[in-house]
């Protein structure tokens, strides 16, 4: 059953989106900077979307990705059992409040914060996004690694202990250097999270198709356009088979993502 | 540099790493819930919304992700429980359920709006159920199949062997062995997926955005058919698109969604504690 609906949400992607490659070639599609889906002629180039995505996720994945595992460690090794299920009932908190809640406060708060400190004419940017999607990689990633780094024996602490080492050189050369394959998945996870993420990226990024000179500027994601334009297409027109594409370059990059979270998920069970 | 002030130091940073995860989920709790309460009243949850959305309550949005919810898990608990019954129970550890386990997987890391398009796609246009609860629900369910195998699996794992072995010796079929020795001891776990799966599908917007969800609608949805306004995407709206509405609106509305979202995993969570501490074996 699970193939069959994997199987058929590919199909129905590609029967409604393959069509748009008929007038405007893959390499096009890819690579062109233009995406004015409404103009006369339309252009349907989506590469100031891939590169809002990459932006906000690469700046997402800076901030979440050191923290993560630096909290991944603290409560796994370092926090006393109390504090651990206090932290752990924290993160899995932060996991539940739903997209659109943590947009709606990255809108309110972060917004108007990063506008007043950068002395901007909007506060809703690809920095903005970051922020807010990291906040939404970090209980995959803490979660995961955390889970990666429980896992690794005993044995491996009592010996480097009993050879001298701090509890803290324990910690970092031997436990987390056990538990890279189980983080390398757990940022992948992560990473898949935040590039597939819709509703908080829509409402904090600004929304602006085009291809951003900093981090300062507003964007718009892969994700968001069809979330912001699919409302306004015709059915069956280009624009509408447009956006199935997006749906199909997405569906393909998190499938790897989640390709190679999956191998590195098995190594780390050896 | 001296190992004991290394350590102190690093321990140090990772403390307040974790801190910076965990104090801005209460900050933004906190923000909400001192900010929406004002907006909360019997009024404000069981009445229509009144003069374009700046007035009166959030009943059919409250509503329609309850119709949508309960449409999801209707189509998902029944489908999910099977498959997991069929990869832990039946199915031998070859090729199919390596494969079979991959697109579960892959299901998981689908984006939500992906999902949304195949809902459209499928639900909406090719079996022509139009934007109507139907079609949503059926998106969400989807969406949440993936939640509700993985957990029900781990919960048929979970019961010993022995259960197994005992039940088959003493002449049960394998289904009587299934119905009456597994199931009943891996019903708790199965539930807290299923909750968790009911909480993920409430606060989805994107999934709903094109196969069910209404900007406003004056009227409450009279059949699975109709369209239905929902919180998530009521929020956004009126967030975003709806200029003018007072604060304390959007607030509210942020907390009556958060509140459902998080009264269903503290559920879940309970449960999984009252069964852990349960357990016998």
């Amino acid at each position: 059953m699970s193939i069959v609906i994997v199987a058929l949400i590919f199909a129905f992607l590609l029967k409604e989106g393959l069509s748009i490659f008929w007038r405007v070639p893959i390499s096009d599609f890819l690579f062109a900077r233009n995406w004015y889906p409404i103009s006369d002629p339309p252009q349907f180039g989506i590469l100031p979307l891939i590169i809002g995505s990459i932006l906000v996720t690469a700046g997402a994945g800076i901030i979440s990705i050191p923290i993560g595992i630096a909290s991944a460690l603290f409560i796994a090794e370092i926090a006393p059992r109390k504090t651990k299920e206090v932290l752990k009932a924290g993160i899995e908190l932060l996991a539940a409040i739903p997209s659109v809640v943590i947009g709606f406060i990255g809108m309110v708060t972060l917004g108007p914060f990063i506008k007043e400190i950068f002395n901007l004419s909007t506060g809703l940017t690809a920095l903005s996004g970051s922020i807010t999607l990291a906040f939404m990689a970090m209980p995959t990633i803490v979660s995961i690694a955390e889970d990666a780094i429980t896992a690794v024996p005993r044995q491996y602490r009592e010996a480097a202990i009993a050879m001298g080492a701090t509890k803290w050189q324990t910690t970092w050369r031997i436990v987390a250097y056990a538990a890279r394959p189980g983080m390398v998945a757990a940022v992948m996870l992560g990473i898949g999270r935040v590039i597939g993420e819709t509703m908080a990226v829509m409402m904090v990024t600004g929304n602006a198709a085009l291809i951003p000179h900093s981090i300062l500027q507003p964007v718009r994601t892969l994700t968001a356009t069809i979330a912001a334009e699919m409302g306004e297409t015709v059915q069956g027109g280009e624009h509408y088979a447009a956006l199935f594409a997006i749906g199909i370059v997405l569906f393909i990059i998190t499938f790897l993502i989640n390709g190679i979270a999956d191998i590195y998920l098995h190594k780390a069970k050896k | 540099m001296n190992v004991q002030l290394e350590q102190k130091i690093a321990f140090s940073i990772l403390f307040l790493c974790t801190l910076l995860v965990v104090v801005p989920v209460l900050i933004i709790l906190v923000i909400i819930f001192v900010k929406g309460a004002s907006a909360l009243s019997l009024n404000f949850l069981f009445e229509m919304p009144t003069s374009g959305m700046t007035a009166g309550g959030i009943f059919p949005a409250i509503l329609g992700t309850l119709y949508l919810v309960l449409g999801a898990i209707l189509f998902a608990v029944p489908l999910g429980v099977l498959s997991a019954i069929y990869l832990v129970e039946y199915s031998r550890d070859n090729a199919l359920s390596r494969i079979v386990k991959l697109a579960i997987v892959n299901l998981a890391g689908v984006p939500s709006v992906v999902y949304g398009l195949f809902g459209l796609g499928i639900f909406v246009l090719f079996l022509g159920f139009g934007a109507s609860i139907l079609s949503g629900s059926l998106t969400l369910g989807i969406m949440i199949l993936p939640v509700i195998i993985t957990s029900s699996r781990e919960a048929l794992e979970s019961v010993p062997q022995s259960f197994r072995i005992v039940s088959l010796s003493l002449g049960a079929s394998k289904w009587q062995t299934i119905r009456h020795s597994v199931l009943p001891h891996a019903l708790p776990g199965i539930l807290t997926g299923t909750i968790l799966g009911l909480g993920r599908a409430a606060g989805e917007t994107a999934p709903i955005l094109f196969t069910v969800a209404a900007f406003y609608l004056p009227k409450l949805p009279q059949s699975v058919f109709d369209q239905t306004m929902a919180l998530p995407y009521h929020l956004y709206v009126i967030s975003t698109q709806v200029p003018g509405i007072p604060e304390n609106v959007r607030y509210g509305t942020a907390l009556v969604l958060l509140m459902l979202v998080l009264i269903l995993n503290l559920a879940a969570i309970i449960l999984r504690y009252q069964f852990r501490k349960r357990k016998k074996w």
